[in-house]
Protein backbone atom coordinates (compact mmCIF):
# COMPACT_ATOMS: atom_id res chain seq x y z
CA UNK A 1 0.00 0.00 0.00
CA UNK A 2 2.55 2.27 0.03
CA UNK A 3 3.26 5.13 -2.30
CA UNK A 4 6.26 4.37 -4.57
CA UNK A 5 8.25 7.06 -5.09
CA UNK A 6 11.64 5.56 -5.08
CA UNK A 7 13.54 4.60 -8.23
CA UNK A 8 14.70 1.57 -7.77
CA UNK A 9 14.37 -0.78 -4.58
CA UNK A 10 17.42 -2.67 -3.21
CA UNK A 11 19.67 -0.46 -5.33
CA UNK A 12 19.89 2.78 -2.79
CA UNK A 13 22.38 2.38 0.54
CA UNK A 14 20.54 3.78 3.03
CA UNK A 15 20.03 7.23 3.26
CA UNK A 16 21.65 9.59 6.08
CA UNK A 17 18.13 10.97 7.83
CA UNK A 18 19.91 12.97 9.74
CA UNK A 19 21.01 15.36 6.47
CA UNK A 20 18.38 17.97 5.06
CA UNK A 21 17.75 17.01 1.43
CA UNK A 22 16.67 19.39 -1.10
CA UNK A 23 13.35 20.11 -1.76
CA UNK A 24 13.01 19.37 -5.28
CA UNK A 25 16.62 18.82 -7.51
CA UNK A 26 19.46 19.07 -6.04
CA UNK A 27 20.58 21.32 -8.88
CA UNK A 28 18.41 23.88 -7.33
CA UNK A 29 20.33 23.70 -4.05
CA UNK A 30 22.63 26.09 -4.38
CA UNK A 31 20.60 29.12 -5.50
CA UNK A 32 18.37 28.57 -2.04
CA UNK A 33 20.58 30.04 -0.06
CA UNK A 34 20.63 33.50 -0.79
CA UNK A 35 16.98 33.55 -2.87
CA UNK A 36 13.68 33.76 -0.54
CA UNK A 37 12.34 30.23 0.16
CA UNK A 38 8.87 31.57 -0.45
CA UNK A 39 8.14 34.29 -3.40
CA UNK A 40 4.15 34.83 -4.08
CA UNK A 41 3.71 36.54 -7.19
CA UNK A 42 0.09 38.65 -8.09
CA UNK A 43 -1.15 36.03 -6.38
CA UNK A 44 -5.23 35.45 -5.98
CA UNK A 45 -7.18 32.97 -3.90
CA UNK A 46 -11.42 32.68 -4.27
CA UNK A 47 -13.72 30.87 -2.29
CA UNK A 48 -16.50 30.55 -5.29
CA UNK A 49 -16.65 33.93 -6.80
CA UNK A 50 -15.67 36.05 -3.87
CA UNK A 51 -12.08 37.20 -4.19
CA UNK A 52 -10.29 35.95 0.10
CA UNK A 53 -6.39 36.96 -1.15
CA UNK A 54 -6.12 40.13 -3.72
CA UNK A 55 -2.66 40.19 -5.68
CA UNK A 56 -0.70 39.80 -3.14
CA UNK A 57 3.32 39.46 -4.18
CA UNK A 58 5.83 38.73 -1.24
CA UNK A 59 9.13 36.91 -0.23
CA UNK A 60 9.83 35.21 2.43
CA UNK A 61 13.44 34.85 2.93
CA UNK A 62 15.05 31.41 3.54
CA UNK A 63 16.15 30.34 7.52
CA UNK A 64 13.88 33.23 9.15
CA UNK A 65 10.32 33.63 10.11
CA UNK A 66 7.95 35.47 8.21
CA UNK A 67 4.44 36.32 9.95
CA UNK A 68 1.54 37.13 8.49
CA UNK A 69 -0.91 39.32 10.81
CA UNK A 70 -4.26 41.43 10.24
CA UNK A 71 -7.74 41.45 11.70
CA UNK A 72 -10.37 38.26 11.37
CA UNK A 73 -11.24 37.26 8.49
CA UNK A 74 -8.56 39.14 6.21
CA UNK A 75 -7.90 36.78 4.53
CA UNK A 76 -4.51 35.13 6.35
CA UNK A 77 -5.50 31.41 7.16
CA UNK A 78 -5.97 31.59 2.90
CA UNK A 79 -2.62 33.42 1.93
CA UNK A 80 -1.04 30.69 4.18
CA UNK A 81 -3.03 27.71 2.55
CA UNK A 82 -2.16 28.66 -0.91
CA UNK A 83 1.60 28.11 -0.12
CA UNK A 84 0.60 24.71 0.05
CA UNK A 85 -2.26 24.24 -2.01
CA UNK A 86 -4.66 23.77 0.54
CA UNK A 87 -6.77 26.46 -0.41
CA UNK A 88 -8.10 24.08 -3.34
CA UNK A 89 -8.83 20.83 -0.69
CA UNK A 90 -12.21 23.25 0.01
CA UNK A 91 -14.71 22.83 -2.90
CA UNK A 92 -15.30 25.46 -4.75
CA UNK A 93 -12.06 27.25 -4.68
CA UNK A 94 -9.35 28.77 -7.13
CA UNK A 95 -5.96 30.21 -6.94
CA UNK A 96 -4.91 32.42 -9.63
CA UNK A 97 -1.05 33.64 -9.57
CA UNK A 98 2.46 31.92 -8.68
CA UNK A 99 4.04 30.58 -5.96
CA UNK A 100 7.79 29.84 -6.49
CA UNK A 101 8.60 27.45 -3.16
CA UNK A 102 12.74 26.84 -3.63
CA UNK A 103 13.04 27.40 -6.70
CA UNK A 104 9.52 25.51 -7.45
CA UNK A 105 6.89 26.84 -9.39
CA UNK A 106 4.01 24.71 -6.87
CA UNK A 107 1.28 26.01 -9.43
CA UNK A 108 3.12 25.10 -12.15
CA UNK A 109 1.98 22.32 -14.74
CA UNK A 110 3.03 18.51 -13.55
CA UNK A 111 4.05 19.56 -10.18
CA UNK A 112 1.59 17.92 -7.94
CA UNK A 113 -0.28 19.44 -5.08
CA UNK A 114 0.62 15.90 -3.20
CA UNK A 115 4.21 16.27 -3.84
CA UNK A 116 4.19 19.71 -2.67
CA UNK A 117 2.66 19.43 0.76
CA UNK A 118 5.32 16.82 1.42
CA UNK A 119 8.33 19.16 0.99
CA UNK A 120 5.87 22.29 2.71
CA UNK A 121 5.00 21.12 6.61
CA UNK A 122 1.53 22.97 8.30
CA UNK A 123 0.11 23.39 11.59
CA UNK A 124 -3.42 24.10 12.38
CA UNK A 125 -4.62 25.92 14.84
CA UNK A 126 -6.05 23.49 16.61
CA UNK A 127 -4.25 20.79 17.62
CA UNK A 128 -4.92 17.50 14.88
CA UNK A 129 -2.98 14.50 16.31
CA UNK A 130 -4.37 11.37 14.73
CA UNK A 131 -6.37 9.72 17.53
CA UNK A 132 -6.11 5.92 16.33
CA UNK A 133 -2.32 6.12 16.63
CA UNK A 134 0.20 6.18 19.42
CA UNK A 135 2.52 9.05 20.06
CA UNK A 136 5.15 7.53 17.95
CA UNK A 137 3.26 6.82 14.88
CA UNK A 138 1.56 10.21 15.23
CA UNK A 139 5.74 11.17 14.67
CA UNK A 140 5.93 8.84 11.74
CA UNK A 141 2.84 9.21 10.07
CA UNK A 142 3.91 11.78 7.52
CA UNK A 143 7.27 9.34 6.61
CA UNK A 144 4.86 6.50 5.49
CA UNK A 145 4.08 9.04 2.18
CA UNK A 146 7.68 10.49 2.40
CA UNK A 147 9.67 10.78 -0.67
CA UNK A 148 12.90 9.41 0.92
CA UNK A 149 11.73 7.88 4.27
CA UNK A 150 14.24 5.73 6.81
CA UNK A 151 14.96 2.12 5.69
CA UNK A 152 15.73 0.50 8.96
CA UNK A 153 13.85 0.49 12.18
CA UNK A 154 16.57 1.85 13.99
CA UNK A 155 16.85 4.96 11.54
CA UNK A 156 13.07 5.61 12.19
CA UNK A 157 13.63 5.60 15.68
CA UNK A 158 16.26 8.05 15.38
CA UNK A 159 13.93 9.98 12.94
CA UNK A 160 10.98 10.34 15.31
CA UNK A 161 13.78 11.09 18.66
CA UNK A 162 15.37 13.96 16.69
CA UNK A 163 11.59 15.44 15.56
CA UNK A 164 10.52 15.14 19.29
CA UNK A 165 13.61 16.98 19.96
CA UNK A 166 13.30 19.90 18.09
CA UNK A 167 9.71 20.07 18.89
CA UNK A 168 10.86 20.59 22.60
CA UNK A 169 8.57 17.69 23.24
CA UNK A 170 10.63 14.53 23.84
CA UNK A 171 11.56 14.79 27.22
CA UNK A 172 7.58 15.03 28.43
CA UNK A 173 7.24 11.49 25.86
CA UNK A 174 9.73 9.94 25.67
CA UNK A 175 8.48 7.07 28.37
CA UNK A 176 5.42 6.48 26.88
CA UNK A 177 5.64 6.79 22.89
CA UNK A 178 3.24 4.23 22.31
CA UNK A 179 0.71 6.03 24.31
CA UNK A 180 -2.14 7.43 22.72
CA UNK A 181 -1.54 10.97 21.60
CA UNK A 182 -4.83 12.16 23.14
CA UNK A 183 -3.51 11.77 26.61
CA UNK A 184 -1.47 14.59 25.84
CA UNK A 185 -2.37 17.98 26.68
CA UNK A 186 -3.34 20.31 24.43
CA UNK A 187 0.05 22.18 24.15
CA UNK A 188 1.89 19.03 24.18
CA UNK A 189 -0.84 17.85 21.32
CA UNK A 190 0.50 20.84 19.38
CA UNK A 191 4.00 20.15 19.62
CA UNK A 192 3.35 16.55 18.43
CA UNK A 193 1.96 17.87 15.88
CA UNK A 194 4.84 20.19 15.08
CA UNK A 195 6.85 17.45 15.43
CA UNK A 196 5.20 15.61 12.90
CA UNK A 197 5.70 18.21 10.25
CA UNK A 198 9.19 18.18 11.49
CA UNK A 199 9.82 14.74 10.82
CA UNK A 200 9.85 14.72 7.35
CA UNK A 201 12.24 17.51 6.88
CA UNK A 202 10.68 20.34 5.43
CA UNK A 203 12.55 23.20 4.22
CA UNK A 204 9.44 25.46 4.80
CA UNK A 205 6.87 24.84 7.47
CA UNK A 206 3.53 27.07 7.89
CA UNK A 207 1.92 27.98 10.83
CA UNK A 208 -1.58 28.76 11.02
CA UNK A 209 -2.38 30.72 14.43
CA UNK A 210 -0.36 27.33 16.18
CA UNK A 211 -1.50 29.10 19.93
CA UNK A 212 -4.70 30.63 19.38
CA UNK A 213 -6.21 27.58 21.13
CA UNK A 214 -3.61 26.97 23.96
CA UNK A 215 -2.50 29.08 27.05
CA UNK A 216 0.01 31.22 28.12
CA UNK A 217 2.34 28.91 29.44
CA UNK A 218 2.25 26.27 26.39
CA UNK A 219 2.29 29.28 23.80
CA UNK A 220 5.61 30.57 25.38
CA UNK A 221 6.92 27.16 24.83
CA UNK A 222 5.27 27.13 20.57
CA UNK A 223 7.08 30.63 20.15
CA UNK A 224 10.41 29.28 21.56
CA UNK A 225 10.14 26.15 19.66
CA UNK A 226 9.34 28.94 16.41
CA UNK A 227 12.19 31.32 17.13
CA UNK A 228 14.91 28.16 17.23
CA UNK A 229 13.27 26.69 14.01
CA UNK A 230 14.59 29.31 11.75
CA UNK A 231 17.79 27.90 12.16
CA UNK A 232 16.95 24.85 10.09
CA UNK A 233 13.53 25.98 8.25
CA UNK A 234 11.85 28.55 6.36
CA UNK A 235 9.15 29.26 8.64
CA UNK A 236 5.74 31.27 7.73
CA UNK A 237 3.22 31.93 10.73
CA UNK A 238 0.00 33.36 10.77
CA UNK A 239 -1.04 35.28 14.09
CA UNK A 240 -3.75 37.32 14.96
CA UNK A 241 -1.32 38.61 18.32
CA UNK A 242 0.72 41.12 17.48
CA UNK A 243 2.82 40.84 20.15
CA UNK A 244 3.35 37.18 19.12
CA UNK A 245 4.23 38.27 15.20
CA UNK A 246 6.65 41.04 16.88
CA UNK A 247 8.96 38.44 19.21
CA UNK A 248 8.80 35.50 16.88
CA UNK A 249 9.47 36.68 13.67
CA UNK A 250 11.93 38.70 11.49
CA UNK A 251 9.77 40.08 8.68
CA UNK A 252 5.97 40.68 9.04
CA UNK A 253 2.86 41.40 6.45
CA UNK A 254 0.06 43.08 7.17
CA UNK A 255 -3.03 41.63 5.68
CA UNK A 256 -6.41 43.74 5.45
CA UNK A 257 -9.46 42.71 3.17
CA UNK A 258 -7.25 40.27 1.33
CA UNK A 259 -4.96 42.86 0.12
CA UNK A 260 -1.18 42.88 1.21
CA UNK A 261 -0.49 46.65 2.96
CA UNK A 262 2.42 46.61 3.71
CA UNK A 263 5.53 44.00 4.26
CA UNK A 264 8.50 44.89 5.91
CA UNK A 265 10.99 43.84 8.41
CA UNK A 266 9.55 43.00 11.76
CA UNK A 267 11.18 45.66 13.66
CA UNK A 268 10.15 48.69 10.89
CA UNK A 269 6.54 47.66 10.82
CA UNK A 270 6.12 47.92 14.38
CA UNK A 271 8.09 51.03 14.87
CA UNK A 272 8.01 52.76 11.95
CA UNK A 273 4.72 51.64 9.91
CA UNK A 274 4.79 53.47 6.62
CA UNK A 275 1.15 52.61 5.57
CA UNK A 276 -1.29 54.75 7.77
CA UNK A 277 -3.30 51.83 7.65
CA UNK A 278 -0.72 49.52 9.68
CA UNK A 279 0.11 51.93 11.87
CA UNK A 280 -3.89 52.21 12.90
CA UNK A 281 -3.83 48.13 13.46
CA UNK A 282 -1.00 47.57 15.11
CA UNK A 283 -1.93 51.21 17.37
CA UNK A 284 -5.03 49.49 18.31
CA UNK A 285 -7.59 52.08 16.52
CA UNK A 286 -9.19 48.55 14.61
CA UNK A 287 -9.24 45.31 14.34
CA UNK B 1 -43.33 34.94 38.43
CA UNK B 2 -42.70 31.79 40.41
CA UNK B 3 -41.04 31.47 43.58
CA UNK B 4 -37.87 29.79 44.69
CA UNK B 5 -40.04 26.61 45.98
CA UNK B 6 -42.51 26.17 43.02
CA UNK B 7 -39.37 26.24 40.53
CA UNK B 8 -38.06 23.59 43.01
CA UNK B 9 -41.14 21.53 43.51
CA UNK B 10 -41.33 21.29 39.38
CA UNK B 11 -37.62 20.54 38.94
CA UNK B 12 -38.62 17.69 41.21
CA UNK B 13 -41.23 16.57 39.22
CA UNK B 14 -40.39 16.39 36.36
CA UNK B 15 -37.03 15.01 36.77
CA UNK B 16 -38.74 12.51 38.61
CA UNK B 17 -40.65 11.54 35.43
CA UNK B 18 -37.50 11.60 33.20
CA UNK B 19 -36.48 8.82 36.09
CA UNK B 20 -39.76 6.96 35.12
CA UNK B 21 -39.82 6.87 31.80
CA UNK B 22 -36.13 5.83 32.23
CA UNK B 23 -36.99 2.81 33.75
CA UNK B 24 -40.09 1.92 31.75
CA UNK B 25 -38.16 2.17 28.62
CA UNK B 26 -36.09 -0.63 30.03
CA UNK B 27 -38.73 -2.51 31.78
CA UNK B 28 -39.83 -4.59 28.68
CA UNK B 29 -36.33 -5.85 27.72
CA UNK B 30 -36.03 -7.07 31.92
CA UNK B 31 -39.82 -8.74 31.25
CA UNK B 32 -38.94 -10.26 28.29
CA UNK B 33 -35.63 -11.78 29.95
CA UNK B 34 -37.40 -12.74 32.84
CA UNK B 35 -40.26 -14.62 31.35
CA UNK B 36 -38.11 -16.59 29.07
CA UNK B 37 -35.14 -17.53 31.65
CA UNK B 38 -38.63 -18.80 33.76
CA UNK B 39 -40.15 -20.77 30.92
CA UNK B 40 -36.70 -21.69 28.49
CA UNK B 41 -34.33 -22.80 30.63
CA UNK B 42 -35.92 -25.40 32.14
CA UNK B 43 -35.42 -27.24 28.55
CA UNK B 44 -31.50 -25.91 27.95
CA UNK B 45 -29.16 -28.22 28.24
CA UNK B 46 -26.38 -29.17 26.46
CA UNK B 47 -28.17 -31.50 24.21
CA UNK B 48 -30.23 -28.93 22.85
CA UNK B 49 -27.23 -27.51 21.61
CA UNK B 50 -26.17 -30.74 20.27
CA UNK B 51 -28.94 -32.93 19.07
CA UNK B 52 -31.47 -32.61 16.26
CA UNK B 53 -35.67 -32.23 16.80
CA UNK B 54 -37.09 -35.31 18.04
CA UNK B 55 -40.45 -36.44 16.84
CA UNK B 56 -43.80 -35.12 18.44
CA UNK B 57 -44.42 -37.41 21.36
CA UNK B 58 -40.58 -38.69 22.23
CA UNK B 59 -38.54 -35.98 24.84
CA UNK B 60 -35.57 -34.32 24.91
CA UNK B 61 -34.19 -33.07 21.66
CA UNK B 62 -32.34 -29.53 20.37
CA UNK B 63 -32.38 -27.31 17.74
CA UNK B 64 -28.28 -28.04 16.75
CA UNK B 65 -29.09 -27.31 13.21
CA UNK B 66 -31.30 -24.20 13.34
CA UNK B 67 -28.40 -22.71 15.55
CA UNK B 68 -25.92 -23.35 12.98
CA UNK B 69 -28.24 -22.45 10.91
CA UNK B 70 -28.74 -19.29 11.86
CA UNK B 71 -24.64 -19.03 12.30
CA UNK B 72 -24.78 -19.55 8.45
CA UNK B 73 -27.26 -16.94 8.04
CA UNK B 74 -25.99 -14.58 9.46
CA UNK B 75 -22.54 -15.58 8.10
CA UNK B 76 -24.12 -14.83 4.50
CA UNK B 77 -25.99 -11.49 5.30
CA UNK B 78 -23.08 -10.42 6.57
CA UNK B 79 -20.63 -11.20 3.84
CA UNK B 80 -23.27 -9.40 1.71
CA UNK B 81 -24.58 -6.34 3.80
CA UNK B 82 -21.09 -5.64 4.95
CA UNK B 83 -19.06 -4.39 1.99
CA UNK B 84 -21.99 -3.00 0.14
CA UNK B 85 -23.66 -1.36 3.66
CA UNK B 86 -19.66 0.16 4.07
CA UNK B 87 -18.95 1.15 0.80
CA UNK B 88 -22.18 2.99 0.25
CA UNK B 89 -21.08 4.39 3.18
CA UNK B 90 -18.24 5.25 2.32
CA UNK B 91 -19.28 7.05 -0.56
CA UNK B 92 -21.67 8.84 0.59
CA UNK B 93 -19.64 10.87 3.27
CA UNK B 94 -17.13 11.27 0.75
CA UNK B 95 -19.48 12.97 -2.33
CA UNK B 96 -21.42 14.25 0.42
CA UNK B 97 -23.44 16.63 -2.18
CA UNK B 98 -23.49 14.52 -5.33
CA UNK B 99 -27.33 14.27 -6.70
CA UNK B 100 -26.33 10.47 -6.75
CA UNK B 101 -25.61 11.19 -2.86
CA UNK B 102 -28.51 12.90 -2.60
CA UNK B 103 -30.50 9.34 -3.95
CA UNK B 104 -28.66 7.00 -2.59
CA UNK B 105 -29.36 8.39 1.23
CA UNK B 106 -33.06 8.83 0.54
CA UNK B 107 -33.38 5.25 -1.44
CA UNK B 108 -31.44 3.67 1.90
CA UNK B 109 -34.06 5.03 3.76
CA UNK B 110 -36.65 3.76 2.05
CA UNK B 111 -34.99 0.63 1.75
CA UNK B 112 -34.67 0.87 6.02
CA UNK B 113 -38.39 1.14 6.24
CA UNK B 114 -39.00 -1.65 3.50
CA UNK B 115 -41.25 -4.48 5.68
CA UNK B 116 -39.53 -7.17 5.80
CA UNK B 117 -41.71 -9.74 4.78
CA UNK B 118 -41.41 -7.90 1.30
CA UNK B 119 -37.97 -8.23 1.26
CA UNK B 120 -38.52 -12.14 1.35
CA UNK B 121 -41.18 -12.37 -1.52
CA UNK B 122 -38.71 -9.91 -3.17
CA UNK B 123 -35.67 -12.75 -2.51
CA UNK B 124 -38.50 -15.60 -3.74
CA UNK B 125 -39.22 -14.06 -7.05
CA UNK B 126 -35.68 -13.23 -7.80
CA UNK B 127 -33.80 -16.22 -6.57
CA UNK B 128 -35.82 -19.30 -5.56
CA UNK B 129 -38.20 -19.18 -8.32
CA UNK B 130 -35.48 -19.56 -10.90
CA UNK B 131 -33.61 -22.09 -8.84
CA UNK B 132 -36.33 -23.61 -8.53
CA UNK B 133 -36.01 -24.49 -4.38
CA UNK B 134 -35.28 -22.83 -1.73
CA UNK B 135 -31.94 -22.43 -0.14
CA UNK B 136 -30.07 -20.92 2.79
CA UNK B 137 -28.25 -18.35 0.03
CA UNK B 138 -31.99 -17.06 -0.71
CA UNK B 139 -32.13 -16.43 2.87
CA UNK B 140 -29.15 -15.08 3.64
CA UNK B 141 -29.02 -12.39 0.96
CA UNK B 142 -32.61 -11.47 1.96
CA UNK B 143 -31.57 -10.61 5.29
CA UNK B 144 -28.14 -9.39 3.84
CA UNK B 145 -30.48 -6.71 1.84
CA UNK B 146 -31.54 -5.74 5.44
CA UNK B 147 -28.67 -4.98 6.51
CA UNK B 148 -27.54 -2.79 3.84
CA UNK B 149 -29.20 0.24 4.27
CA UNK B 150 -28.28 0.07 8.44
CA UNK B 151 -24.77 -0.42 7.43
CA UNK B 152 -24.66 2.32 5.18
CA UNK B 153 -26.05 4.93 7.18
CA UNK B 154 -23.93 4.55 10.28
CA UNK B 155 -21.12 4.41 8.28
CA UNK B 156 -21.69 7.70 6.77
CA UNK B 157 -22.30 8.57 10.35
CA UNK B 158 -18.88 7.54 11.89
CA UNK B 159 -17.29 8.92 8.91
CA UNK B 160 -19.18 12.09 9.05
CA UNK B 161 -18.22 12.93 12.60
CA UNK B 162 -14.57 12.42 11.80
CA UNK B 163 -13.34 16.13 12.11
CA UNK B 164 -12.35 17.82 8.72
CA UNK B 165 -9.17 19.15 10.63
CA UNK B 166 -8.01 15.35 10.48
CA UNK B 167 -8.95 14.80 6.73
CA UNK B 168 -6.49 18.00 6.49
CA UNK B 169 -3.92 17.19 8.61
CA UNK B 170 -2.97 14.01 6.61
CA UNK B 171 -3.43 15.83 2.95
CA UNK B 172 -0.82 18.85 4.46
CA UNK B 173 1.36 15.65 5.58
CA UNK B 174 1.41 14.94 1.60
CA UNK B 175 -1.20 11.63 2.10
CA UNK B 176 -2.93 11.21 -1.76
CA UNK B 177 -6.90 11.88 -0.70
CA UNK B 178 -7.36 7.79 -1.27
CA UNK B 179 -5.08 7.50 1.62
CA UNK B 180 -6.23 10.03 4.10
CA UNK B 181 -9.75 8.14 3.37
CA UNK B 182 -8.30 4.99 3.93
CA UNK B 183 -5.60 5.29 6.47
CA UNK B 184 -7.15 8.33 8.58
CA UNK B 185 -11.06 9.13 8.25
CA UNK B 186 -11.68 5.07 7.70
CA UNK B 187 -9.21 4.42 10.50
CA UNK B 188 -10.48 6.86 12.71
CA UNK B 189 -14.18 5.95 12.06
CA UNK B 190 -13.35 1.76 12.11
CA UNK B 191 -14.75 1.20 15.38
CA UNK B 192 -17.67 3.34 15.28
CA UNK B 193 -17.79 1.14 11.61
CA UNK B 194 -17.69 -1.91 13.31
CA UNK B 195 -20.36 -1.37 16.28
CA UNK B 196 -22.83 -0.37 13.39
CA UNK B 197 -22.03 -3.27 11.36
CA UNK B 198 -22.52 -5.53 14.71
CA UNK B 199 -25.96 -3.62 15.32
CA UNK B 200 -27.00 -4.28 11.92
CA UNK B 201 -26.15 -8.41 12.45
CA UNK B 202 -27.85 -8.23 15.96
CA UNK B 203 -30.76 -6.56 14.21
CA UNK B 204 -31.24 -9.42 11.31
CA UNK B 205 -30.51 -12.27 13.18
CA UNK B 206 -34.04 -12.70 14.95
CA UNK B 207 -35.93 -12.04 11.61
CA UNK B 208 -38.04 -14.21 10.73
CA UNK B 209 -40.34 -13.15 7.57
CA UNK B 210 -37.68 -12.61 4.89
CA UNK B 211 -36.83 -16.47 5.74
CA UNK B 212 -40.45 -17.84 5.40
CA UNK B 213 -39.89 -18.16 2.03
CA UNK B 214 -36.73 -18.02 1.14
CA UNK B 215 -34.49 -20.45 3.76
CA UNK B 216 -38.02 -22.14 4.96
CA UNK B 217 -36.60 -24.28 7.01
CA UNK B 218 -35.77 -27.81 7.30
CA UNK B 219 -35.89 -30.59 10.08
CA UNK B 220 -32.37 -32.08 9.21
CA UNK B 221 -29.09 -31.44 9.60
CA UNK B 222 -27.88 -29.28 6.49
CA UNK B 223 -24.84 -26.72 6.21
CA UNK B 224 -24.73 -26.18 2.40
CA UNK B 225 -26.29 -23.02 0.96
CA UNK B 226 -27.88 -24.73 -1.99
CA UNK B 227 -30.41 -26.24 0.54
CA UNK B 228 -33.16 -25.39 2.62
CA UNK B 229 -31.23 -24.13 6.23
CA UNK B 230 -33.06 -23.71 9.38
CA UNK B 231 -33.00 -20.97 11.18
CA UNK B 232 -33.94 -20.31 15.19
CA UNK B 233 -36.51 -17.95 14.61
CA UNK B 234 -38.12 -20.19 12.03
CA UNK B 235 -37.92 -23.33 14.39
CA UNK B 236 -39.35 -21.00 16.80
CA UNK B 237 -42.54 -20.26 15.06
CA UNK B 238 -43.18 -23.84 13.57
CA UNK B 239 -43.22 -25.16 17.41
CA UNK B 240 -44.76 -22.27 18.96
CA UNK B 241 -47.75 -22.67 16.86
CA UNK B 242 -47.81 -26.31 17.28
CA UNK B 243 -49.97 -28.16 19.90
CA UNK B 244 -47.62 -30.15 21.30
CA UNK B 245 -46.71 -29.10 25.06
CA UNK B 246 -43.36 -30.91 24.33
CA UNK B 247 -42.76 -28.11 21.51
CA UNK B 248 -43.94 -25.35 23.32
CA UNK B 249 -41.28 -25.51 26.03
CA UNK B 250 -38.76 -26.01 23.16
CA UNK B 251 -39.94 -22.71 21.69
CA UNK B 252 -39.04 -21.03 24.76
CA UNK B 253 -35.55 -22.85 24.74
CA UNK B 254 -35.17 -21.63 21.35
CA UNK B 255 -36.35 -18.32 22.21
CA UNK B 256 -33.67 -17.66 25.12
CA UNK B 257 -30.96 -19.13 23.29
CA UNK B 258 -31.78 -16.54 20.23
CA UNK B 259 -31.99 -13.73 22.54
CA UNK B 260 -28.46 -14.54 24.25
CA UNK B 261 -27.18 -14.68 20.73
CA UNK B 262 -27.96 -10.92 19.96
CA UNK B 263 -27.43 -9.72 23.44
CA UNK B 264 -23.57 -11.54 22.99
CA UNK B 265 -23.13 -9.53 19.53
CA UNK B 266 -24.53 -6.06 20.94
CA UNK B 267 -22.30 -6.44 23.83
CA UNK B 268 -19.43 -7.14 21.71
CA UNK B 269 -20.60 -4.15 19.94
CA UNK B 270 -20.00 -2.24 23.64
CA UNK B 271 -16.75 -3.87 23.89
CA UNK B 272 -15.31 -2.63 20.32
CA UNK B 273 -16.32 0.90 20.71
CA UNK B 274 -14.58 1.21 23.73
CA UNK B 275 -11.40 -0.37 22.36
CA UNK B 276 -8.36 1.31 23.39
CA UNK B 277 -7.85 4.37 20.70
CA UNK B 278 -11.31 3.86 19.08
CA UNK B 279 -12.55 5.53 22.61
CA UNK B 280 -11.23 8.88 21.69
CA UNK B 281 -14.02 8.73 18.89
CA UNK B 282 -16.85 7.48 20.43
Amino acid sequence: MQQSTEVAPGARVIPNVVAPRPVAAPAREASTADKPAVIASDLWAYFGDTAAVKDVSFAAPAQAVTAIIGPSGCGKSTLLRCLNRMHETAPNTRVEGKVEILGTSIYGEGTSATVVRRHVGMVFQRPTPFPTMSIRNNVAAGLRVAAERPQSRAGLQDTIEEALKRAGLWEEVKDRLDDSAMALSGGQQQRLCIARALAIRPRVILLDEPTASLDPLSTQKIEELVYHLRETVTVVIVTHNMQQAARVSDRTAFLLVGELVEFAATNALFTAPKDPRTEAYITGRFG
Amino acid sequence: MRTRTSRHWLSGVMIGLTYLAAILATLPLLLILAHLIGKGASSLSLSFFTNMPKPVGETGGGMANAIVGTLILIGIASLIGLPIGIGGGIYLSEKRRTPLAHTVRFLSDVLNGLPSIVMGIFAWEFLVRPAGHFSALAGGAAVGAMMIPLVTRTTEEMLRVVPTSLREAALALGYPKWRTSLSVVLRTALAGIATGALVAVARIAGETAPLLFTAFGNQFWSTSVHEPIAALPLQIFTYAISPYDEWHAQAWAGALVLITIVLVISLAARVVTRSRFGAAVD
